[in-house]
């Protein structure tokens, strides 16, 4: 959390973002910033449109309609025309997926290095230096290897390194994704569903992992997820969307309470069923 | 461990247990199959008898062995099957033991095979006419670690490789004729030119995936042969080009006399003259270049480019999650793997003398394919093994030499089912943190 | 004007047969995503197969030619289908949840040894084939130069035009059409709802492997020799067709025959013979580069 005397500087700017494919539209006219140090959770029902605003902000899918700006340096980049792979670069912004992409034929350290590919390459001045074993390539190795061991540590996996990251069990790989993406050095982590699929004792680990991260890295985390106990639990601003459009914006005590929100996740009946109290009285058992 | 008798019993009683019916009716069926396939092609053979007519000659008894074969096989095989279940899958373990067994050792190995390939000329069994074998099967080596780059290392399907090898081999081919250049100094011009054809390629295949790019790339290769066959004022058209000079020894030809002024290879040396001696040469030549290409694309793979190949073949998504531009990964892999192949190109024609579009067919491309899947994609070792099963398979009998082709088409088949790493891929890690434990991991 | 047209006729001859061939890799990509690449061998070993009925019922003294063309017609489909069949079973279906290059590479290996196996047992050598369906009439004259339509090609193109209107009309009525097309759709999904999947798959390499071999016949009868290398360019040629015409439509799939027919014919006619190949494989890669869902495919969107 930005402490109280903090300015909050925001860092993604979304504006009217709206994404058509043919005649469904997946995301009307969203708006909402993301401020850097603090954690942005995105939530809501199934098909709401989060991983396509995901894919939107990072190059998968061109946008409709919006502009979608990054704040870089004090420059503002707009990545609605940027290649994917561009805004990684250029923008810091990484990414994991909803269904794990990792590099499964490859070593665990071996996806890190990978990660850390654009800064390596350069080192090796396109792989002559690398060639001849020139000692600019050979300290960016080490430095690169020596980022991989201190993340590899931190998630604990330092002991099985040089396992095939297809080896390892299920909630190791989600740790290892968000690894990865550490790797490239971004300014904005973004998350997709990093808590699926794991048991309660994971997703508390995982909730550790992330503020770790956000009060050490100093970096901004954009998160789906569908987990309550972790959205509420580590969240410093949750937007919520319901076919595709925004419902609710601001911090977790607000949106907890908002009766938009619990229509759309419980249905417009079970809000009739629910007692007649003021916003203000309901409590939401975390 | 179990005596023989005891585990002859457990046999005879896991026999019992089988459904025999079961089992024999799949066989039957399979072998009806079999009867219907063979029947109209194998049972009846076409020959020509001359004026445009055709004769028929009735082969049903290879109808009926082939139909038995088959029954027998397919018996053996659910057989195999169900005895297996349950117990343990030691056909599979021992491949894969013996491939890891190969790469903890791979050192060793490694210089134990160069050492013969170096010795091998003078050796008490050497023949001319073995280091010519040796030549032959050091060009598919080479030919197919250069394509293990594009298709092992970055996963990107080319079936027209041969256009590579074919212009390395005419770019020597005109600048020899044409500006009078010699093999090692057209050697990096044959690569160069090479290269800019594979990045060429590389261009409209960027966005095309496995299947479309195989096939985009099947047309390259077609387009360059029908281009050199019908371009005769360039290309020399289906008679090619010939007078292609040799390689001489540091500006010494392996020639019986040289023109005046010069001095022979055997002159020099104070050798009689001899042709093996420029065939031996050639034969170092070559095994050179296939050292040097080992080395580079070793090498290649432990730097960055070659782990951006590799993360390519695994996903291609993911590399653009890290800011990996899969653009310069692919035109890399098809420019490095190209200019590999202009480099065997050259020397290939080089070693001929001449060169003709017969060369580059597609069954060329398909065959160093073949070497590169059999061997496992992405394992250099296992290249040099199928290389060797390759060219010397024919050599054990002229039956080996008409089924060749047959033999490796089924092969790849049955690899792709088995065993679709190949025979003996074990991906060695490009880089380890910890050191290697000799433990089963 | 008339050599404009008599190139038309020709192209359009042409184009059908590799319509039909175009059919077989058009179903089986729609339906498991993959290029058949030993398609081309099928169509191979149809032709062949059709030769030697041919010379058996010859033999045998049936010399009334539509009976004989009847006759060959349904053997040759049958044979051939068995092979698709069997292709499918050995080749294809174990590597079905395999890795991505797995199918291709177990393909290419089919087509090498289909092309070998008929090679061997065959022999190198082109095969003759009488010509058994002659004459035709004139449509045309202008200039001393008369457009003729022969009597082959018109039965080429009429039977084309009954076999894909039925081939249609299956796929739309039937209850396999329609599993087919729900297996194309969602194969899970079907397979949830009871349909026999591999049965569908292998229905449709069947039903490839036929229309192929019909094809394989209609070659043998209008060039009059074949050999056992025929497969793989017409196998190129009928695959560029299928993504000419948008892969995985059965009309595209007739569509860009035709296109691919008229385009060899009309550059052979006006520009050169030796490069004919070529056109074909220009318009190959230009269609894969710029338009990959072809002329009457669907865009394709990338799930991440």
């Amino acid at each position: 959390m930005t402490g109280a005397n903090e300015v909050r500087e925001p860092l993604l700017l979304v504006e009217h973002l709206t994404m058509r494919f043919g005649g469904l539209t997946a995301v009307h006219d969203l708006s909402f910033d993301a401020y850097s140090r603090e954690i942005t959770a995105i939530i809501g029902p199934n098909g709401a449109g989060k991983t396509t605003v995901f894919n939107c902000l990072t190059g998968f899918y061109k946008p409709s309609v919006g502009r979608l700006m990054m704040l870089v340096n004090g420059e503002g980049l707009l990545l609605e025309r940027m290649d994917g792979f561009r805004i990684v670069r250029q923008a810091g912004i990484a990414r994991t997926f909803q269904n794990m992409r990792l590099f499964a034929g490859m070593t665990v350290l071996e996806n890190l290095i990978v990660a850390q590919h654009n800064l390596l390459m350069s080192a090796s001045a396109f792989s002559v230096a690398g060639l001849f074993g020139l000692p600019r390539y050979r300290s960016a190795e080490r430095a690169a290897v020596e980022r991989a061991r201190h993340w590899l540590d931190k998630i604990g996996l330092i002991e099985r390194a040089d396992w095939p990251a297809g080896a390892l069990p299920y909630g190791a790989q989600r740790r290892l994704e968000i690894a990865r993406a550490l790797c490239t050095g971004p300014a904005l982590l973004c998350l997709d569903e990093p808590a699926a699929g794991l048991n309660p004792r994971e997703s508390a680990e995982l909730n550790e992992l992330l503020l770790a991260i956000r009060v050490e890295e100093r970096i901004a985390i954009l998160l789906i997820e569908h987990d309550m106990s972790v959205v509420m639990g580590i969240s410093d601003h949750i937007i919520v969307l319901d076919y595709g459009r925004k419902i609710a914006d601001g911090p977790p005590a607000a949106v907890r309470v908002d009766p938009n929100v619990i229509k759309a996740y419980l249905g417009e009946d079970e809000l009739e069923k629910l007692p007649k109290t003021s916003a203000a009285d309901l409590h939401i058992r975390r | 461990m179990k005596t023989a008798a005891s585990g002859l019993a457990v046999l005879k009683e896991a026999l019992a247990t089988l459904d025999w019916s079961a089992l024999l009716k799949d066989a039957v069926i399979a072998a009806l199959v079999a009867t219907l396939l063979a029947l109209p092609l194998v049972g009846f053979q076409t020959y020509d008898i001359g004026g445009g007519a055709l004769g028929i000659r009735t082969h049903f008894d290879w109808v009926a062995t082939a139909a038995a074969a088959v029954f027998a096989g397919r018996l053996a095989l659910r057989l195999q099957q169900r005895l297996r279940r349950g117990g343990e899958r030691r056909g599979e373990t021992l491949f894969a033991r013996l491939g890891t067994w190969g790469n903890r050792r791979a050192l060793p190995i490694t210089l134990v095979g160069i050492a013969f390939a170096v010795a091998l000329p003078f050796l008490p069994f050497s023949s001319r006419y073995l280091i010519d074998l040796g030549t032959t099967v050091l060009i598919y080596v080479m030919l197919g670690w250069g394509l293990n780059v594009v298709v092992g290392l970055a996963g990107l399907l080319d079936l027209g490789y041969v256009a590579f090898y074919a212009v390395g081999a005419y770019t020597f081919a005109l600048l020899a004729r044409d500006l009078g250049l010699t093999f090692w100094q057209a050697l990096p011009f044959s690569g160069l030119v090479a290269a800019s054809f594979g990045v060429i390629l590389g261009f409209p295949v960027l966005r095309l995936r496995g299947d479309y790019l195989a096939i985009v790339t099947l047309g390259f290769g077609e387009i360059i042969r029908i281009v050199l066959l019908n371009w005769s004022p360039v290309t020399g058209g289906p008679n090619g080009i010939s007078d292609i000079p040799r390689p001489s020894f540091f500006g010494l030809p392996f020639a019986r006399s040289a023109p005046e002024g010069a001095t022979t290879f055997h002159q020099f040396f104070g050798l009689e003259f001899s042709p093996a001696q420029r065939v031996t040469y050639i034969y170092f030549v070559i095994l050179a270049l296939a050292l040097v290409t080992n080395l580079f694309t070793s090498r290649l793979r432990r730097l960055p480019i070659g782990r951006a190949w590799e993360a390519l073949r695994e996903d291609e998504v993911a590399c653009r999650a890290l800011g990996i531009n899969p653009t310069n990964v692919k035109l890399s892999a098809f420019g490095i793997g190209a200019m590999l192949g202009g480099f065997a190109g050259c020397f290939f024609a080089t070693r001929q003398g001449f060169i003709s579009p017969e060369s580059f067919t597609f069954i060329e491309s398909a065959t160093i394919l073949a070497i590169v899947v059999l061997g496992g994609m992405g394992s250099q070792m296992g290249v040099v093994l199928a290389a060797l099963l390759l060219v010397t398979l024919p050599e054990f009998g002229r039956a080996f030499a008409e089924f060749r082709m047959l033999i490796f088409g089924a092969a790849m088949v049955a690899i792709m089912v088995w065993r679709p790493r190949g025979l003996l891929a074990h991906r060695e890690p490009s880089l380890r943190l910890h050191a290697r434990r000799s433990a089963a991991l | 004007m008339a050599y404009f047209l008599q190139q038309l006729i020709n192209g359009l001859t042409l184009g059908s047969i590799y319509g039909l061939i175009a059919i077989g890799y058009t179903m089986v990509y729609g339906i498991i995503g993959m290029i058949n690449f030993a398609h081309g061998e099928i169509y191979m070993i149809g032709a062949f197969i059709s030769i030697i009925a041919f010379l058996l019922l010859g033999l045998i003294g049936v010399s009334y030619v539509p009976l004989a063309l009847a006759l060959v017609l349904l053997t040759t489909m049958l044979f051939t289908a068995i092979y698709g069949w069997t292709v499918e079973r050995v080749a294809y279906r174990p590597l079905r949840g395999s890795f991505r290059l797995a199918p291709l590479i177990s393909a290419i290996g089919t087509s090498i040894f289909l092309q070998n196996y008929v090679q061997i047992l065959q022999g190198a050598r082109e095969k003759p084939m009488l010509p058994l369906v002659q004459g035709g009439f004139t449509v045309f004259e202008s200039d001393g130069f008369a457009v003729r339509l022969s009597y082959l090609q018109l039965l080429i193109m009429l039977v084309t035009v009954a076999l894909m209107a039925g081939f249609s009309t299956f796929i739309a009525t039937t209850p396999l059409g329609r599993a087919q097309r729900a297996c194309e759709q969602d194969m899970q999904m079907a397979a949830l709802l009871g349909v026999d999947v591999d049965q569908v798959i292998s229905m449709t390499f069947v039903m490839g492997a036929a229309l192929a071999a019909v094809a394989g016949l209609m070659v043998t009868l209008y060039y009059g020799v074949v050999d056992f290398f025929i497969g793989f360019l017409a196998g190129v040629k009928a695959f560029t067709a299928a993504v000419l015409g948008g892969i995985g439509s059965l009309p595209g799939a007739m569509l860009g025959g035709i296109l691919i027919g008229l385009i060899e014919a009309f550059w052979s006619g006006y520009f050169s013979v030796e490069y004919k190949d070529v056109s074909v494989f220009v318009v190959l890669i230009l269609v894969l580069v710029f338009r990959p869902t072809g002329l009457l495919g669907a865009p394709e969107l990338e799930k991440v």
